[in-house]
C-alpha cells in the first residue's frame, strides 16, 4: 500500500485551477521526483498536502489517515513535514538551537514546565537528539554558528536539518539544490540519498535541476498545467514524447 | 558576578525606602507596577503582535479585586490571583476572534475590543460606578501591618515585582519562549514543523494578561479608586512609549524603558501640559532613528568595543 495517496486533488486560485485532478501514488521508502515546466502546479501540489494551502476537491490520504484540509501542524505531527523553496530558518538562533526547535513535536512543554523547569531530562535528550542531526548532515563544525552567518549552501541544509528534527516519515523537499553551485548540489544529492537510506524516510521532491532529479529519484511524476502528464522511472520520462515537449524551449530534459 | 549583581540589585531595592522621600517611595511602588505591566506587554511582543489593549487587562484585574473587596468583603490575598485569573480568562476571550489578524490588523482590532470592555465599565453604574468609577476600595491588612503606609506597600509590591519577573523570565527563557520568537522569524516554517500558532499566541495574549491583572490589582489597592479613564487609550499610548524606548528584543529592554521614561517623566513635571509633546516627540526619535530602542543601543556599543578589543590583541606584538 502507498504511504501517500493523493486522489483527483484539484486546487483553485480564483479562475486558475493550479492543480486538477491529481492522482499520485508514492511508495514507502521510495524517493519520488515531482518536475515540470514553471507554473505547472508543483509548488502548490506542495503546498496543499503540507496544509499550507486547503484542496479546492479531492482526497489526500497519509498512512490511512486522511490529511487533505489538515492544518500544517497537524499534518507535520501525523509525520508529512516539508521544507521551503526560499531559505527558511530562525535566524537569530545558531544551528543547534534551530534543528533543536525541530524537535517542537517531541517537546511538549506545558507552561508550568515553563516556568518550573520540569522537563530537564526531556530537553537534554531533545539536544542529544539535535546533534546527531547536525553530525548527520556534517555540520558539526557550525553547531555554535548564527543560522544567519551560515553561507547559502549550509542554510538550505540546515533547512533540511530542522526538518528531519521532527521525525518524519515523509519528507517533502521544495527545489533543494536551487540555486546551489556544483559541489553544493552533490553534497546535498548524497545527503537526500542518505536520508532515505540510513534513515529510512520517504523523499518526495520538486526539483528543476533536471540531472539531480535524474541521479535521484526512483520514480518521476511529471506536472503540466496542473494535471499528470506522465509518470514512470527516469529513463522512461527522458525519452517521454509529451514530456520533451512540454519542455521544449524551455529546458533541455536530457541533461 | 551576574548573581552578585542581581543580589546587590534585590539589596538595593530593599534598603531604598529608608533613603529616600515618601513621595519617592509612592513613585517606585508605581514603577513597579509598571514594570510588571511592561515586562508582561513584552510577552505578547515576543510571538509578533502588537496589543494596544493591554492597559486593558489592568483594568479588569482593578475592577475585579474593586468588586470582590467592596461587595463580597474579600481581602486582597483572595482576590490577587482571582484578578490575574480573570484577566488571563477575559484575553482569552479576546484574542480568539484577534487569532485570524496580524500585524496593524491585530494592533487596530486589540484596541476596538479594548474599549469595548472600557465602554463597559463606563456604561454600567451598576456594579462598575459608570464613569465616576469605583471609589473606596480598602487597603490591604495582614496582621498588624497597615499596607496604607507607603513603605509596607512598597515591600509588598516588590514581593509581587519580583516573582512576575522572575516567571515572565523563566518563560522567555524556556522552550516556550523559544517558541515564541521562532513564530515571530517564521510562521510559515513554525507551522510546517508542528508549531500550532494560534494556540501560542493565544496563550502569550492570555499569560501576558494575567500578569496585568496582577499589576491592575496592586494599583486599585494603592490608589483606593478607579475609573475606566485610568485604562484608556492615553495610558497604554504612555505603555508603547516605554517599551519602544526600551526596545522588546531583550527581557531588560523594557525595563529600561520603564525606568528611563518615568525618570524623564518626573524631571519634566514643570513642563505641565507640555509633557505629551515631550513625550511624543521622544516616541518619533526612538521609531525614526533609534529602531530597537535603548537595548539596541547598548548591544551595539558592546559589540563595539568588544571590536576594539579584539582589534587591540590582534596587533602584533612589537
Amino acid at each position: 500500500m502507498a504511504i501517500l495517496e493523493v486522489r483527483n486533488l484539484s486546487k483553485r486560485f480564483g479562475g486558475l485551477m493550479a492543480v486538477q485532478g491529481l492522482v499520485l501514488d508514492v511508495e514507502e521508502g521510495e524517493i519520488r521526483g515531482v518536475i515540470g515546466p514553471n507554473g505547472a502546479g508543483k509548488t502548490t501540489f506542495f503546498n496543499v498536502v503540507s496544509g499550507v494551502y486547503k484542496a479546492t476537491s479531492g482526497t489526500i490520504t497519509f498512512d490511512g489517515t486522511r490529511t487533505s484540509n489538515l492544518s500544517p501542524d497537524k499534518i507535520a505531527a501525523l509525520g508529512v513535514v516539508r521544507t521551503f523553496q526560499r531559505v527558511a530558518l530562525f535566524p537569530n538562533f545558531t544551528v543547534l538551537e534551530n534543528v533543536n526547535m525541530g524537535r517542537h513535536l517531541h517537546a511538549r512543554e506545558s507552561l508550568f514546565a515553563a516556568v518550573f523547569g520540569g522537563q530537564r531530562q526531556k530537553e537534554s535528550e531533545n539536544l542529544q537528539k539535535s546533534r546527531d542531526i547536525v553530525d548527520f548532515l556534517g555540520m558539526a563544525a557550525h553547531r555554535d554558528e548564527l543560522a544567519s552567518n551560515l553561507p547559502y549552501g549550509l542554510q538550505r541544509t540546515l533547512n533540511v536539518a530542522i526538518a528531519l528534527a521532527t521525525e518524519p516519515r515523509l519528507l517533502m523537499l521544495d527545489e533543494p539544490v536551487a540555486g546551489m553551485n556544483p559541489t553544493e548540489t552533490q553534497e546535498m544529492t548524497r545527503i537526500i540519498r542518505r536520508i532515505r537510506d540510513e534513515l529510512g524516510i520517504t523523499v518526495m521532491l520538486v526539483e528543476h535541476d533536471m540531472r539531480t532529479v535524474m541521479n535521484l529519484c526512483d520514480k518521476i511524476t511529471v506536472i503540466d498545467f496542473g494535471e499528470k502528464l506522465a509518470e514512470g522511472l527516469p529513463h522512461e520520462i527522458q525519452s517521454n514524447k509529451e514530456v520533451i515537449e512540454a519542455y521544449l524551449g524551455a529546458e533541455d530534459i536530457v541533461a | 558576578m551576574k548573581y552578585l549583581a542581581a543580589l546587590a540589585g534585590l539589596a538595593g531595592f530593599i534598603l531604598l525606602p529608608h533613603f529616600i522621600g515618601e513621595y519617592y517611595v509612592e513613585i517606585m511602588i508605581l514603577f513597579m507596577i509598571n514594570l510588571i505591566l511592561a515586562s508582561s506587554f513584552r510577552l505578547i511582543t515576543t510571538v509578533g503582535d502588537w496589543s494596544l489593549s493591554h492597559i486593558v487587562f489592568m483594568g479588569v484585574g482593578a475592577y475585579t479585586t474593586a468588586l470582590l473587596a467592596k461587595y463580597l468583603g474579600w481581602p486582597f490575598w483572595g482576590t490577587v490571583l482571582i484578578g490575574g485569573m480573570a484577566s488571563a480568562a477575559v484575553g482569552l476571550a479576546v484574542v480568539f476572534p484577534l487569532l485570524r489578524t496580524k500585524g496593524f490588523g491585530f494592533f487596530i482590532g486589540s484596541f476596538a475590543l479594548g474599549e469595548f470592555i472600557r465602554l463597559i465599565w463606563v456604561k454600567f453604574h451598576f456594579p462598575f460606578g459608570g464613569p465616576r468609577g469605583m471609589i473606596g476600595i480598602p487597603s490591604i491588612e495582614l496582621g498588624d501591618i497597615d499596607f496604607y503606609e507607603a513603605t509596607p506597600y512598597y515591600y509588598l509590591v516588590f514581593i509581587f515585582t519580583v516573582l512576575c519577573q522572575v516567571v515572565l523570565y523563566r518563560i522567555d527563557l524556556s522552550r516556550t519562549g523559544r517558541v515564541l520568537k521562532a513564530i515571530y522569524a517564521d510562521e510559515d516554517l513554525s507551522k510546517c514543523i508542528g508549531i500550532n500558532v494560534a494556540r501560542y499566541r493565544a496563550m502569550a495574549f492570555s499569560v501576558s494578561a494575567f500578569f496585568a491583572g496582577i499589576a491592575g490589582v496592586l494599583l486599585a489597592h494603592r490608589l483606593g479608586a478607579i475609573d475606566p479613564k485610568n485604562f484608556d487609550v492615553n495610558t497604554m499610548v504612555y505603555l508603547v512609549i516605554w517599551v519602544v524606548v526600551g526596545g522588546v528584543g531583550t527581557f531588560w529592554g523594557p525595563i529600561i524603558g520603564v525606568a528611563i521614561m518615568m525618570v524623564i517623566g518626573e524631571a519634566a513635571r514643570p513642563l505641565a501640559e507640555w509633557r505629551p509633546l515631550l513625550f511624543g516627540g521622544i516616541l518619533i526619535v526612538f521609531l525614526t532613528l533609534l529602531p530597537g530602542g535603548l537595548e539596541n543601543l547598548i548591544l551595539r556599543f558592546k559589540e563595539m568595543l568588544e571590536k576594539l578589543r579584539s582589534a587591540g590583541e590582534s596587533q602584533p606584538a612589537e
